[in-house]
């Protein structure tokens, strides 16, 4: 075998997404010249998708302590304790290049990676929710992409048996070459019972276990560490292909394994594949690991070495056991009708050992291997970042047709309902969704508790690019305040960092603006980041991505029963505003339907207001005293109270409303400007006197601004009605807005 | 009343049938694994959603011919009574329980939403307890819930008023922009000869709880046990 692989030489090395200078790093670390097995090893560990070379030095600087935490980032999902002795296991990662090339299978197998690394850490996955981005939406080739995402995600994730809760879908012309695809899965464990990703016991049996091993996804991991070109489509295949049956399989065999107590440590083989898993678990306890990859279950015949530790064929795990119980773990694994092969055993270390049919073929520090370069590459603002700050959008004359704007505004495909795709996903398996998706935040019921758990992501790519620094604040924000919209605690961040090219300076300021935004604001909030995932290179022949950061956040109910949803329910409640009245149409929606442009400067954010509003809705539902919550975002307060009229389960119910705004400084700002901090709520008129109270305690700036009831939706300033449409035409605009594109 | 939810690899509605046995409704309810053929300890078996042994071939195709699908014909035989919902309904009609056959759904794509369900047959053990007309709310999780059947045989199934459920409007029309996934007039469940095999696409153990949007699909398991109908509760209704 050894003689027909290639030469190493740095031009291999180059080939295989490796610098000279890291080259001539692994020939310093092995104090020789590394083998072919052993430089793939490296290419594949040392790639930025695996390593976080460009990423590392950034990402130290995110708060991930708090006292709820049980597990923090540096395992395959982090874990926050909800209480009644439960904890939550969540996680977001992207699947972005193999999605641009393979959307289907890319998509299907981004649910597959994520539920793996949940069901890992010993929790039964209960949620699913996925942050997808893509451009022109009425490009051909946008619907076919957001045709086969959305199906490889129905696919899988239904095939499994995750209910699909949430998400969100958005549109920018930056996106079409490089889709974005942020999967986030939350599961639920034992708060005693969570497994980690460990190598423990010299002498203790190293299993793999789950599907056979092909030749797919060889290098997914270095394929994500580079940008594309028109030659992308020749890549698909690197892009894996998945299998939910076997995911189910291995989920049910593995929780039952691990139930018998003979499991030490498991790990998902997700990128980089066997071996990732064969270095970082050693890495992680200090020990080292031997394999005999002859022993490793093939379903192709002839593979290498080379290719049998870096394929990533899917629904695979690697699984360390007690000594002694390896036929316990056998029957599991058969009665599951899986594979579960001894391949070796954990060693004092500090190597990796990997042999073929005996045959030495690696022989590596693993810290070598985990233990990849770190960049502190250089980073600056984009020269033209200032020019587009300046840009004041109120420069531009106002709408002529108030109603008509806010017409076209709800069926704009960003805003518009998402139904077309969330009726595709199984959203109540495991009968735990009191919330299904369409309103802010997605609710899950304990069972077995009077509990349930609030979960929602956000990302806004423009308010990013013309500040990161605040921009990625408010994805944290946003997402929170999805969270406490529903009555939830938030308890824990995990966010997917989508940028392009890192060895672009203006890219990777980008990048450390975003990340010290969500620092600052997770400190505020008090939320730690419990983990992610950094995609950089979405790029596209030169041309990068918004820059997206999308955070997933998880709150707790403590009591179900108490949960607020964002559609008015009937007629005659009293419609309030909580948060500050600062706006802008800087990066807005409005300003991209309207006038094509992404621009101007973003509204103020006090994350102390941020903080106080969050907690003042909270109390309003926990207490029972609003009949609807929901954020403003995306389209302003005139958007917001839309939404709120007509985004009612059933069509056809839609309630409309009566309100009256301060003037501003002008009108199409006050309506449409995007603010954070600011939440619509209902209450009922008979528990006015109650909602006062507790809003007076709460400091912060509110005031009831009207009513809801009747089939239209009016708006009234300065004594003039401003909008005044029937909610039956907003809602067959908002219903058919996105759905017109996919035909 | 003793259940049997059947756990095929590839299962997944299983344990929420099995809760709201135990939980809600409170009777004895045990797991039966896809390799078991006795059946004798029970009174009704539940076939769950799902994708059995993954579904890759024809939905149910596979489960259609698994021992415990084998030993429901002697269970069937001796009186017992059977409910498929979902998977379980494909796979009824895959082992010849029951009529007819799932196909692809008309749009081509899954499909997870609320139904509305005109009740035609309350002549069965699961339907005793309703009402000739009514209108029942259930989901609907579905990729191939398309029911077909040839003519002859759809003739005879409506001749024996074999047709239970079918997809209406929430007052009761049964109308095309009703039917969620294409299927012969309308139809969402149908019996066997003898009303002791029940198969419906919908997910009765999805509205099961008000907290989870309705309980309609409660009165399935309750018209079984007969509990309700001794004591008129649901006659009134």
């Amino acid at each position: 075998m050894a003689g027909t692989e290639p030469k190493v030489t740095l031009d291999l090395a180059r080939g295989l997404g490796l610098t000279a200078d890291e080259y001539d790093r692994i020939i310093a670390r092995l104090g020789r010249e590394p083998s072919y097995t052993e430089l793939g090893l490296f290419s594949a560990l040392w790639s930025e998708h695996c390593a976080y070379k460009h990423s590392r030095a950034f990402l130290s600087r995110l708060p991930t302590r708090a006292p709820h935490l049980l597990q923090g980032p540096g395992e395959n999902a982090g874990a926050v304790d909800i209480g009644d002795g439960w904890a939550i296991v969540f996680k977001m990662e992207s699947h972005n290049h193999p999605s641009f090339i393979e959307p289907f299978q890319g998509a299907a197998t981004g649910v597959g990676g994520i539920l793996r690394d949940i069901f890992t850490m010993g929790a039964r996955p209960i949620a699913i929710l996925d942050s997808l981005r893509f451009g022109d939406p009425s490009d051909p080739k946008t619907r076919q992409l957001v045709n086969g995402v959305v199906s490889g995600i129905s696919w899988y994730g239904n095939c499994f048996g995750c209910p699909t809760v949430g998400g969100e879908i958005a549109f920018a012309p930056e996106y079409s070459g490089n889709p974005l695809v942020n999967v986030m899965c939350v599961g639920l464990v034992r708060a005693d019972r969570i497994f980690r990703a460990r190598a423990e016991g010299v002498g203790n049996p190293v299993f793999y276990v789950g599907n056979k091993t092909g030749r797919d996804g060889i290098h997914g991991a270095t394929m994500a560490s580079a940008t594309f070109d028109d030659e992308a489509e020749a890549k698909r295949p690197t892009v894996q292909v998945g299998d939910p049956f076997t995911e189910k399989l291995l989920l049910e065999a593995c929780l039952e394994a691990m139930a018998t107590g003979a499991v030490v440590g498991i790990q998902d083989m997700g990128a980089a594949g066997l071996a990732c898993c064969t270095s970082e678990m050693p890495a992680r306890s200090g020990t080292g690991m031997e394999v005999e990859l002859s022993a490793v279950p093939q379903r192709e015949t002839e593979m290498t070495p080379y290719e049998l530790l870096l394929s990533e064929s899917q629904e695979r795990m690697l699984l360390v056991g007690a000594r002694g119980r390896d036929e316990e773990l056998r029957c599991v694994f058969a009665k599951w009708e899986l594979d579960a092969v001894k391949i070796g055993e954990v060693t004092a270390g500090p190597e990796l050992v990997v042999r073929h049919r005996g045959e030495p073929v690696a022989r590596v520090p693993v810290d070598a291997l985990a233990d990849g370069p770190r960049y502190d590459k250089p980073h600056a603002p984009p020269a033209w970042l200032a020019e587009r700050q300046a840009f004041d959008p109120l420069s531009l004359p106002e709408p002529a047709d108030y109603g008509a704007t806010l017409v076209r505004l709800m069926s704009a495909p960003t805003i518009a309902s998402k139904e077309w795709a969330y009726r595709q996903y199984d959203q109540q398996v495991g009968t735990n969704t009191l919330v299904l998706p369409g309103s802010d935040a997605a609710v899950l019921r304990i069972k077995g508790t009077r509990r349930a758990i609030a979960v929602s992501t956000d990302g806004n790519g423009r308010q990013v690019v013309l500040d990161p620094r605040r921009g990625g604040a408010l994805a944290v924000c946003e997402a929170a305040r999805n969270v406490s919209c529903a009555g939830g605690r938030p308890l824990g961040v995990t966010d997917c960092m989508n940028f392009g090219s890192p060895e672009r300076p203006e890219i990777l300021w980008q990048f450390a603006e975003a990340i010290d935004g969500i620092a600052e604001a997770c400190r505020a909030l008090e939320v730690p980041v419990v983990g992610g995932n950094v995609s950089f290179y979405n790029e596209t022949s030169g041309q990068a991505i918004l820059p997206t950061p999308i955070c997933g956040v998880v709150g707790v109910l403590e009591d179900a029963g108490r949960l607020a949803t964002q559609w008015f329910k009937a007629t005659g409640h009293r419609i309030a505003l909580l948060g500050p009245d600062a706006v802008s149409l800087g990066g807005s929606e409005y300003l991209w339907t309207l006038h094509g442009r992404v621009a101007g400067r973003l509204a103020p954010l006090d994350l102390e207001m941020e903080r106080r509003v969050q907690s003042a809705v909270r109390a309003a539902v926990q207490a029972g005293l609003v009949t609807a919550a929901h954020d403003c975002s995306e389209g302003g307060l005139a958007v917001a109270l839309a939404e709120s009229s007509v985004s009612g389960t059933r069509t056809g119910a839609a309630v409309g409303c009566d309100v009256t705004v301060e003037r501003g400084r002008r009108l199409d700002e006050t309506l449409f400007g995007e603010g954070p901090s600011r939440v619509v709520v209902s209450v009922e008129a008979a528990r006015q006197r109650e909602f006062e109270a507790l809003m007076a305690e709460s400091a912060i700036p509110w005031r009831w601004i009207g009513t809801t009831g009747g089939e239209r939706l009016t708006v009234r300033a300065a004594g003039r009605v401003v909008v005044d449409v029937a909610v039956d035409r907003i809602e067959h605009a908002w219903r058919s807005g996105f759905e017109r594109h996919m035909a | 009343m003793r259940f049997g939810v059947v756990v095929f690899p590839g299962t997944w509605s299983d344990c929420d049938f099995h809760y709201v046995i135990s939980e809600v409704i409170r009777q004895p309810v045990k797991y039966v694994w896809h390799r078991d053929r006795n059946l004798s300890d029970l009174d009704c078996v539940i076939l769950p959603g799902g994708f059995s042994y993954g579904d890759y071939l024809r939905a149910g195709a596979v489960a259609g011919k698994s021992p415990v699908v084998e030993a429901l014909l002697e269970f069937v035989a001796n009186g017992g009574y059977v409910l498929g919902s979902c998977n379980g309904f494909q796979i009824l009609c895959e082992a010849g329980l029951l009529p007819g056959v799932l196909m692809r759904n008309e749009c081509l794509q899954y499909r997870c939403q609320s139904t509305n369900l005109l009740v035609e047959n309350v002549e069965t053990p699961f339907t005793r307890g309703l009402r000739a007309g009514q209108v029942l709310t259930m989901p609907i999780s579905h990729g191939e819930g398309k029911y077909y059947a040839d003519p002859p045989t759809l003739a005879a199934l409506k001749a024996r008023h074999g047709i239970v459920f079918r997809y209406a409007t929430a007052d009761g029309q049964v109308v095309k922009a009703a039917n969620p996934n294409g299927s012969v007039e309308n139809i969402a469940g149908v019996v066997n000869e003898t009303g002791t095999v029940l198969g419906l696409m919908p997910h009765p153990e999805r509205a099961a709880e008000t907290a989870m949007g309705g309980t309609d699909g409660l009165l399935l398991l309750q018209s079984l046990l007969g509990t309700l109908v001794e004591d008129g509760t649901f006659l009134k209704r």
